[in-house]
Order: C-alpha cells, then structure tokens, then sequence
C-alpha cells in the first residue's frame, strides 16, 4: 500500500539518464553478439557441406581425368592394372536399395494409414513409436542381425519361395547355400528404411482434412473407397516424397550392406547371389587401397553417392513442396 | 441453380455389390493391420534375438576386461565403453553447440531469404550418407594427423548435428508466438527474449534432441571406421589417439568369425541396443512430460 502514498515518479535525474543508456549500450552489444553467434552455427554447417564436396571433388580428380565422366558405367574393377569402372558399385547400390523400396514402400504406407486413420488412437501411440524404434537398431547391430539371423532365414525360407513362384523373372534363380546376396542386404536395408517411411507417411496421412474423409463417407464410401478417393490422390507427393528420403537413407547405408551382401565385385540379374554397394567398396577399400589410382577412383565413387544423395534430397524438397502448393 | 434435379429413386436403387465392396474395404484393412504386426513382429524378433543371444555373453569381467588381445582370443569389452563414452561426449557437446545456434538463427534471426540456402544446406548434411563424413573427415584431418578420437568426435558430430538442428528447430517453433510478442511489448530485448523465454520455452525439446542425437552418435559406425579404428586392447583416453568403441569393436569381432569373438559381440550388440532403446524410450517420455506441464 505504501507505493500509494509515494510522491508522482521525479523526471530522471542525470544518474538515471547514464544508467540507462549504459543499458541500452549492453542491450546492442548483447544483441549484436548473439546474431554472431548463431550467424557462426550457420555458416559452419554451409561451410561443412560445401568443404565435403569440394575435397570429394578434389580426392577424385585424379580418377576423373583418366576416366572421364563415363567411369560410372565401365564394369570392370581391377585397381592392379589401373582399370577401374564402377558400374558395378552403382548397379549393386541401386538394385539393393530399389528391391527394399519396393518392400518398404508396401509395408510403410499400409502401415502409415492404418496408424493414421484405422487403428484406434491408444494402439497408434503405442505401435507408432515402437516402428519408429526399428530407427534406432544401430546399423552395425542390424549387420549382426542380418549375418547370423536374416541370411540363413533368406536363404533357406525364403528364396526357395521366391525362386519357385517368381524364379520365370530371371531375378531369382536357384538359391544358393551362402546367404550372402543383394536379396538379404535388399530385406535389411527394408527394415532399416521402413520406419522412415511408415513414419512419415503417417505424419502425411494425418494432415488429411478430416472434412474431406467424412464427406466421403458421408456419400457411402467404404474405407477403402475413401482412402482410395481422398487419402491416397491428396497426398500421393508427399507419399513419393518419403520414398525419395528413404531410397537415400538406403543407397548411403554402409555398414549393415557391407556386412552381409557379400563384396564381389559382379553384376548379375540374379539377386540370390552376392554384390557389392558403392558404399560397401568404400567401407571395405579406402583404407588401404592399392595405389593411388585407386584411391582416387574411390573417391569417385564417393562423389557418385554425394550427387546421388544431393539429387535425391533436393528431388523430395521439390515433390514435397509441389504437393503442398497443391494442397 | 443447376437444371439438373437429382432423381431420388436412382440414387437408392441397390447396385447389389454393397456386400462386395465391403468385403474389398474389410480385406484391405486386413492388410494394412498386419503389415503393422509384421513391423512390430519384426522390432520384437530383432530385440529377443539380442537378447537371448547377448544376455549370456555379460560378465563383470566381459564388463571390465581389456580387449582381446589377439583375434579369436578372450577378452572384454571396458575401453571400448569408455572410449564410446567419451567420443559421444565430445561430439555431443559439438553437435549441440552447433544445432541449437543453426536452429536459433533460422527461427530468431535470418530473414527468409538467407534461411531457405542454409535450411537446404541442413537438409543435404542430414542426409549425407554416414561414410561420407568418414571419407571426409579423413582427408581433412586423418591424412595429415593420423587417426585420433577427436577426428571420430567431429565426423560424428557431422551427422549429429542435423539431428539436433531440425529437433530444436521444430520445438523453437512450437514456442507460442504469443510469448515473444509479450516479452517484446515489456520492453525486453531480443536477446534477452531469445535467452529467458524462448530457449527455456523449448528447453525439453532440446534436452530430448541432444540425448537422441547422443544415442544415435554412439551407434555410428561408418564415421569411425577410417577415423578411429586402429586402437590399442587397453583403456585409451588422450583424444589425440585413435579411441577404442563398441560399433567398431562388434564389426571386428563378427569379421573375425571365430565363435566366441561372436558371442563378445552379441554381448556387446546387446548392451549397445539396450542402451540406445532404453535412452530413446526415457528421452521420449521426457519430452511428452515436460510438453504437458508446460501445456504445449
């Protein structure tokens, strides 16, 4: 109550006046200091995508003057007589992670509407986090899996399956006693690429208006019908886009690939025999590599999943951003 | 409006494949049901396996015990713990440090136009395959210094720092903008504003992002693989050497293929898997807590 009965506030007297403009003064430096600071963690992530480039670029430069741009789509690798190709990499790469698109992109998406729309909210919060916990296997842990567990399970249950009913395709042949192939590196990349995508999707499927999937069942659509006529058609960029993500995250895997696909060097149609990744050649190779040709040559290869991952990355950014101008 | 009048009787007339179309929709829901059995079946398989095939592998002296020595030969697994303790400290601290100021300024300060070029940068880092930032970081340190524990720390740190950049981001974002209009209309600063209301705003879903982003470091593999692979059997704690970790300690352990090197890294598979699943179930429960109290 005191304050009350206090005299009406003095004008400033000349101690007061200084004490504030000290404050002020404080106030600028405080401010300016922090935007440098937050300009520095800026910079440096720019700075460290830019540095990775150009010492890829550089580490490569040898490789890319002997071979020229078509290195990518030569076959042989023989780092003794100085001839290097790697289509090889490319094309284990590409098959290993296209194979665990096609299953993960079935699985993820089924899963991601039944979490978004079907399941019943406490059975979405339990399972959701547990698929997205499939994420945190570190990859080396997932290798292990895949050698002792996913290879002899691969090779006796199910490329036995595959060869009889898909064996006419070409793609499955005859399976063999080793399970080490691109098929058993195909299913652990699915499980490491399947939560990304049944989580992102889920996140998609939610952002559905809900006016939109009522109105159709309103008309007597089934739930299949409305997903079919409303879910799927809204979102299909952002589906495209999750798959793009998880293509990426599956191409640059190393580890778990290296560990049990098997490193030889062949490109065949047959995905019961073994492969190799370009990531897997530069986790096996890069350390101690024959000359310095090959070294380089690695490098090349490295600049191969550096553009790869760049395109994909920036591909998603558009498709996303497309579907959601579309929205 | 239109000409057009609809004809009540057309509409009600039975197609007769009611039953049909239910029986797709009830199939299709079928699938979708069991495709997330199969993802939890499969999350369940992966972990018993561990699990049954790690849990006998643990001793106190597997614990403690210095590094086999030789391939194929006895031993334990203590500096590898130490050492993954100590890498995933420096990088942590490093990717924190870096995220959280990335975050600050994309959602504080940077106009839009300087922020679009460093969020794609950002996004391009964060899906920068893990083996790239080995390469990387040993062309530019390893090459010259030779393998060291900080040079593993800064590769790690490469891929955690999206991590924690994009976690911080998104909870910066969940911060009211309300709260910053108060502080702003009290006459508080932007700096001061940005430090005692906003950050603290977010404080538990930075928290959450550092500890995933930790969890996640200690996993990594491929960054260490040219970074820090050649260490001594014993405790090693100087930086400036190549550190012992579990990751790479498993990987060699399975190369080697003799049965009880692979027993050690199941055992060793086992306490990582534990460890980050446990770490990433307490950060999110963390996160759902301290979202609430605050009612975000």
């Amino acid at each position: 109550m005191s304050s009350l009965l206090t005299s009406p506030p003095l004008p400033p007297t000349a101690r007061d006046r200084t004490r504030r403009a000290r404050l002020r003064r404080v106030d600028l430096r405080a401010n300016r200091f922090l935007i440098a600071l937050t300009w520095v963690g800026a910079i440096a992530v720019v700075v460290v995508m830019a540095a990775v480039a150009f010492q890829i670029i550089q580490g490569a430069s040898q490789a890319i003057n002997r071979f020229g741009p078509l290195f990518a789509f030569h076959s042989t690798w023989v780092p003794s007589l100085n001839k290097l190709g790697g289509l090889s990499f490319l094309f284990g790469s590409l098959i290993t992670s296209l194979v665990a698109l096609v299953f993960a992109t079935a699985l993820g998406v089924s899963i991601g509407l039944f979490l978004a729309l079907l399941a019943p909210r406490a059975v979405a919060n339990v399972l959701g986090p547990l698929v997205e916990m499939l994420a945190a296997i570190p990859s080396v842990v997932m290798g292990l899996i895949g050698i002792i567990i996913i290879s002899p399970f691969s090779a006796h249950t199910l490329e036995p399956v595959f060869h009889a009913v898909l064996g006419w395709t070409g793609l499955f042949g005859a399976p063999p006693q080793n399970g080490s192939s691109l098929f058993t590196a195909s299913l652990v990349l699915t499980i490491m690429v399947l939560p990304i995508i049944s989580s992102l999707t889920r996140d998609i499927f939610r952002t559905v208006p809900i006016e939109l999937r009522d109105g159709a069942e309103a008309l007597g659509a089934t739930r299949w019908e409305m997903i079919r006529g409303i879910v799927l058609p809204t979102t299909v960029s952002g589906i495209t886009g999750a798959c793009v993500l998880g293509f990426a995250r599956a191409m640059g895997e190393a580890i778990a690939v290296t560990q049990v696909v098997g490193n030889a060097s062949l490109i065949h149609a047959n995905l019961f025999l073994p492969g190799t990744t370009i990531a897997s050649a530069i986790a096996n190779q890069f350390e101690s590599p024959q000359n310095n040709l090959t070294l380089s040559g690695l490098y090349y290869l490295a600049l191969v999943l550096l553009v790869i991952g760049v395109l994909t990355n920036l591909l998603s950014r558009r498709v996303v951003a497309h579907g959601a101008r579309l929205a | 409006m239109s000409a057009i009048t609809p004809d009540p009787a057309h509409a009600l007339t039975p197609s007769g494949n009611l039953a049909r179309r239910l029986r797709v929709s009830l199939a299709i829901q079928g699938l979708a049901v069991s495709a997330a059995a199969l993802a939890a079946a499969i999350l369940f398989i992966l972990v018993g396996f561990t699990v049954v095939k790690g849990i006998g592998a643990l001793s106190w002296s597997f614990l403690t015990g210095n590094l086999p020595a030789a391939t194929g030969q006895a031993g334990g697994i203590g500096p590898a713990l130490v050492g993954t303790a100590e890498l995933a400290l420096m990088a942590g601290i490093i990717s924190v440090i870096l995220g959280v100021l990335t975050a600050l300024f994309l959602t504080e300060f940077a106009s839009p136009r300087v922020a679009s070029p460093v969020r794609l940068m950002l996004d391009l880092l964060a899906g920068l395959p893990t083996i790239l930032a080995g390469v990387f970081i040993y062309g530019l340190v390893v090459s010259r210094f030779g393998q060291s524990g900080i040079a593993a720390a800064i590769a790690l740190a490469m891929v955690m720092t999206p991590l924690v950049a994009r976690a911080t981001l998104e909870s910066l974002q969940r911060v009211p903008e309300t709260w910053r209009d108060a502080a702003s209309a009290l006459g508080v600063s932007h700096w001061r504003t940005v430090l005692t209301v906003v950050l603290p705003g977010a404080a538990s879903g930075i928290t959450t992002a550092a500890i995933l982003a930790v969890a996640r470091g200690a996993g990594e593999t491929a960054p260490l693989l040219f970074t820090s692979s050649l260490y001594g059997n014993g405790v090693q704690l100087n930086p400036m050497h190549a550190l012992p970790n579990i990751p790479l300690e498993i990987y060699t352990l399975i190369e080697t293929g003799y049965p009880q090197s692979v027993s050690m890294a199941w055992g060793a598979a086992f306490l990582l898997m534990a460890t980050i699943l446990l770490v990433n179930i307490g950060a999110r429960i963390l996160l759902r807590r301290g979202e609430r109290k605050r009612g975000l």
